[in-house]
């Protein structure tokens, strides 16, 4: 008989893997990858490919003649990076914003840090805050391109509803008044095809498909999505009731601007967002709120990327002081 | 416009004397006196902060040092008595000479040596490998090849070769600061005394199985056979539980143990290769003045030099 | 409603492979080697010598303090010698070694297979009984059970728990025995609540067991003080926190014992070993072990004496097939990895399984992406992730912070561990490390 193996207890092994949970989430955005093809066409065909291939590939050159340490491209996780960069960005950003996306998602968020677990912030919310801030005419050009299906309509070629809320507002109009203005603006509309907007927008429902399986594979707990979108729903519900003149309400919120995808899929991410149920409701909370707050009272037409990446650098904080109940304590 | 300059020029410099005065009266609030030589030591000490010493670092080592009526008892391994004497001028005081040591390892279980017998699947840390079993060899007293004195050793002195499995002490970087010691779940590692040209004797063995079990488990153990401690005309070695150790402060080198030791388990160290193997071993005075060319040349004699 | 403990846990499948293998009475060996350790607490004291005669269930080592326990010869034979023995782990254990002659038996010990239902003892004379038969708890720690039997001063039981979850995977002895053996279990239990005067007891079974389930609730429908509650399948439910937090909702306090919320908790198998000594006078010479495993032609539930050497077992099971890996005594998730077959059986040993490379060789580690999957799985509330990195840092004092000593070592951390990371290996270290300072300070 040959030398039996010997070590500490437990002796199996469950068969979750990093790359398993990768590639749930891989699946889980699928829905929406489709949804974006089908109504961007081939615009959002190459803004995926480039977003995947960059992000794998500069983590592969990074790890092997920079770092010179065992390769991990194959746990997926850049994929992942690279799949969501490109999920939020406009369908027509040139090949090249992608790819300078992709370094800075891959090479100064997540490598310079050390590599996957190590970021402080997610690679792809940061490469987008990045590219929003040094290229603002490239990434709030929402031209739609033709896609091979044309539900929806062209009526706001180009701006993203909140943008038309916010443009509206400012020229004293209520919401009502824009809404009437913009039929496609419509809850229906939002929640199953194309509206303005970053690539992984296209369809709310598609989203919302990719949480169910996410949740059914217990890849995530539904505690971050249900405590950012909930906040989002209260505090803009808030000011709704409050003055329903100057903003707008609470639906509306939710469906538009990446408050899903941001909710769902950015915030989420397992790096960077806090341990324990407590910090993640708080984590939650607090993504809700400063989107709303950036939203209503900002510059900016939309808040969740940049409510993210405040929240991300929270977040050891979070860890250090919202411990898990334990058990038996006093 | 020049108001704006002005005024913001005035507000900072008030700002600026406002704090500069609340930091000054903090300061003086808060002092902490401290004994100038403790600075002064600190600055002679060769700043690992490896504890070896017994103190939490350089600075504690010169508090204590500061602190303390005499040297006695306390000493930088790695300074060694260099800085030691350094401290002592610095303080006035008198300290007496310690004969340099250094780090040995006393197993020879090498992978040809001893037959693995299990195969380890844990992390690789002998702490944890020592607190699950025995070990995956034959010998329960035995090295067991994690390299936890490896990590612990704040001068890369010590490293598993990845042929044996067996830690090697590179005499050069080794300071003596005993964190290998400590850090050895098994107790392998002893610092014993440098000796004169680097040469020592030691038995590289901790095997206190009897002979047979012993010698089952490993060819090149110790089987207590009392053959080297009959030899020995100093009276520097004993054996106790089956396992014979050389006693350094009482050794003087001959090498009649390493000549009678029918397992090999007694090792000589830098020793020059003897000419002749004759009868009757010469004293070491002898093979050094005979060979006054060679001192430099560290040959382990049981052991290929690494590299 | 099935219930279950609130916090943590993990799901492995349960493999229970050698459900259907009623119980087989093993031969007894040629030479039994004896361990003095087959207890928490000190190692017993042998009383017996080279060449004494001893017969089955003679006292041969007496308790050697308070926590010790008596151990008792499981076979009849002449004692070869009182010597170490390496145990399954390598290390030496002080041993009474037997060479078997025959099989004859204490005369006051009651062999035959009637159930003795009345209970004439009174609440004293049980321990008494039970201390002097060397009973230990069987569910693996190996307490022993007269010590948990008198609370101490100032405590009272309300309830008596009685541990029949078996939430290992592959192990079945236990519920072999509460499947074949269900009356003389609740007998056991009946003397465990007299002796320590309380009024309800429970068994908590698991709801992977039906068939157990369904014995024992044919047999306690007679006793309205015993209640067999179902509990759903879930790791590690058979933890004795977790399976009062299960059965009677309250928690044992961090530090604390099950006594302080009024529970005592003891193994189906145990209260089985306390009906043989109270009502037979049996001493613990023998127990039920599981021998199994996916690539075993045949799975066992042997009835082994004490002292039997694996090899034995493994032999008379069958042989080590060729592609076996690790032999673990106890289940995948807690039990010890064999290092020598040689090693005989104490009195806990639950089972021996035989796993392949493929079932248990530990993936290469991969960096933490911090997903608190451990968190979610400890049933105690730690933080397995960060009491790791410390651990390996070596920082004692935050480990303490932490509440590293909460850790029960069940293994749902590193069982579920996306990046393999080896978490309990460093943390079971640690843990010792830091009660160790803890009982070192001076008491306030």
């Amino acid at each position: 008989m040959r030398n039996l193996i010997i070590s500490p207890s437990p002796h199996i092994h469950s068969d979750l893997t990093t790359r398993r949970l990768m590639r749930d989430v891989l699946i889980a955005l699928f829905p929406a990858m489709l949804v974006s093809i089908l109504s961007y066409g081939f615009s959002a065909v190459r803004l995926l490919m480039v977003g995947v291939l960059s992000c794998v590939i500069l983590e592969y050159l990074i790890q092997k003649f920079i770092l010179k340490t065992a390769v991990t491209v194959n746990d997926c996780s850049a994929a992942v990076t690279g799949v969501l960069l490109a999920l939020n960005l406009p369908p027509c950003t040139p090949w090249w914003v992608v790819f300078i996306g992709s370094i800075v998602a891959i090479g100064i968020v997540k490598m310079t840090f050390g590599g996957l677990g190590q970021n402080i912030f997610n690679p792809a919310i940061t490469a987008r805050v990045f590219l929003l801030v040094s290229f603002p005419v490239i990434m709030t050009d929402w031209t739609i391109p033709q896609g091979w299906i044309s539900a929806g309509t062209d009526a706001f070629s180009g701006a993203t509803p909140l943008s038309i809320v916010k443009e509206g507002l400012k020229t004293g109009l209520t919401p009502e008044q824009i809404f009437t203005a913009h039929p496609s603006l419509s809850c229906g509309q939002m929640l199953f095809a194309r509206i303005g907007g970053s690539a992984g927008e296209a369809s709310a429902l598609a989203l919302i498909l990719g949480f169910i399986y996410l949740l059914v594979r217990k890849v995530i707990k539904p505690t971050i999505p249900v405590a950012v979108i909930g906040t989002v729903f209260v505090v803009s519900g808030i000011f709704y009731l409050i003055d329903s003149s100057s903003f707008t309400g609470p639906v509306f919120n939710i469906l538009t601007g990446g408050v899903l995808l941001g909710a769902i899929f950015m915030a989420t991410d397992y790096v960077t967002s806090p341990m324990s149920c407590s910090g993640q409701i708080v984590y939650g909370i607090g993504i809700g709120l400063l989107t709303v707050l950036i939203r209503f009272f900002g510059a900016y037409p939309e808040g969740v990327s940049f409510a993210i990446l405040i929240m991300n650098a929270v977040v050891p904080l979070l860890n250090k002081y919202m411990r898990p109940a334990r058990f038996g304590a006093k | 416009m020049t108001n704006t300059l002005l005024f913001t020029v005035l507000t900072l410099t008030l700002l600026g004397l406002v704090l500069a005065v609340i930091l000054f009266f903090v300061a003086r609030r808060f002092r902490v006196e401290e004994d100038p030589r403790i600075d002064e030591v600190e600055s002679v000490m060769p700043g690992a902060n490896c504890g070896g010493c017994g103190f939490a670092g350089c600075r504690a080592f010169a508090e204590n040092a500061v602190k303390a009526p005499s040297l006695d008892g306390i000493f930088c391994p790695v300074g060694g008595n260099a800085v030691m004497k350094k401290v002592a001028m610095k303080l006035g005081v008198e300290v007496v000479e310690k004969a340099p040591m250094v780090a040995v390892v006393r197993c020879n279980g090498s992978c040809e040596n001893r037959p693995r017998t299990s195969v380890y699947d844990g992390t690789a840390s002998c702490k944890v490998k020592n607190a699950l079993y025995s070990g995956d060899t034959g010998c329960r007293y035995g090295c067991l090849g994690c390299g936890d004195c490896e990590k612990a050793c704040p001068f890369g002195a010590i490293r598993i070769n990845p042929e044996t499995l067996l830690p090697e002490v590179d005499e050069e970087l080794c300071t003596a600061c005993g964190n290998c010691v400590k850090a050895c779940p098994k107790g392998i590692i002893e610092l014993r005394n440098k000796g004169p040209k680097n040469r020592r004797m030691f038995v590289s063995c901790m095997n206190k199985d009897k002979g047979g079990v012993a010698r089952k488990a490993c060819s090149a153990a110790c089987i207590g056979c009392r053959k080297c401690e009959k030899v020995c005309p100093f009276g520097a070695i004993t054996v106790e539980d089956n396992l014979s150790y050389i006693d350094f402060t009482k050794c003087k080198l001959c090498r009649k143990c390493f000549d009678e030791c029918p397992t090999q388990a007694i090792h000589a160290v830098n020793f020059p290769p003897r000419p002749v193997k004759s009868a009757s071993a010469p004293s070491a005075e002898a093979v050094a003045a005979k060979e006054p060319v060679l001192p430099k040349a560290e040959t382990t004699v049981t052991e290929k030099k690494e590299e | 409603m099935s219930k279950t403990f609130k916090m943590g846990g993990v799901h492995p499948n349960d493999h229970k492979i050698s459900n259907d293998c009623a119980v087989e009475v093993m031969p007894v060996p040629s030479r039994a080697y004896i361990s003095m350790s087959q207890h928490l607490g000190a190692p017993a004291t042998p009383i017996v010598q080279k060449g004494d005669k001893v017969k089955v269930g003679q006292l041969i080592a007496t308790p050697s303090g308070f926590m010790s326990a008596n151990v008792h010869s499981s076979v009849s034979g002449t004692v070869f010698s009182v010597e170490p023995v390496a145990d399954l782990a390598g290390n030496k254990v002080m041993s009474v070694i037997i060479d078997v002659e025959g099989d004859e038996w204490m005369e006051n010990i009651d062999r035959s297979s009637d159930i003795v239902r009345d209970i004439k003892m009174t609440g004293e004379e049980i321990v008494a009984r039970v201390k002097e038969c060397g009973v230990v708890g069987l569910g693996g720690a190996s307490f022993p059970t007269h010590i948990k039997l008198c609370p101490p001063p100032g405590k009272k039981a309300e309830f008596l728990i009685i541990n029949g979850a078996e939430c290992e995977p592959y192990l079945t002895s236990d519920y072999r025995i509460m499947l074949e053996r269900p009356e003389e279990i609740l007998i056991g239990t009946r003397i465990l609540m007299k002796a320590l005067d309380v009024n309800k007891a429970f068994v908590g079974i698991e709801d992977n067991k039906p068939e157990a389930i369904a014995s024992m609730k044919s047999f306690s429908s007679q006793y309205p003080e015993i209640e067999v509650v179902v509990l759903k399948k879930k790791y590690p439910q058979g933890g004795e926190k977790q399976l009062i937090d299960a059965v009677t909702g309250r928690s044992v306090p961090s530090m604390g014992l099950p006594i302080d919320t009024g529970v005592v908790v003891q193994n189906a198998a145990t209260a089985l070993s306390v009906y043989e000594a109270v009502q037979k006078n049996k001493p613990v010479i023998d127990n039920t072990v599981t021998v199994t495993g996916e690539c075993l032609a045949k799975s066992h539930n042997w009835l082994v004496r004490v002292g039997t050497p694996y090899e034995e077992i493994l032999q008379l099971s069958g042989g080590v097939p060729e592609n076996a890996a690790k032999i673990i005594s106890g289940g995948p998730m807690m039990g010890k990895a064999v290092s020598n077959l040689k090693a005989p059986t104490v009195k806990a040993n639950g089972a021996l399984l035989i796993l392949t490379e493929e079932q248990t060789v530990r993936k290469p580690e991969s960096n933490c992406i911090r997903c608190g999957k451990c968190i979610d799985a400890c049933p105690m509330g730690l933080e397995p992730y960060l009491l790791n990195k410390l651990a390996r840092a070596g920082r004692m004092d935050e480990l303490e912070a932490h509440n590293v000593y909460d850790c029960i070592e069940c293994g749902c951390c590193l069982f579920t561990c996306p990046a393999n990371i080896p978490l309990l290996d460093y943390i079971r270290g640690a843990k010792g490390e830091v009660i160790r300072i803890m009982r070192s300070r001076p008491k306030k």
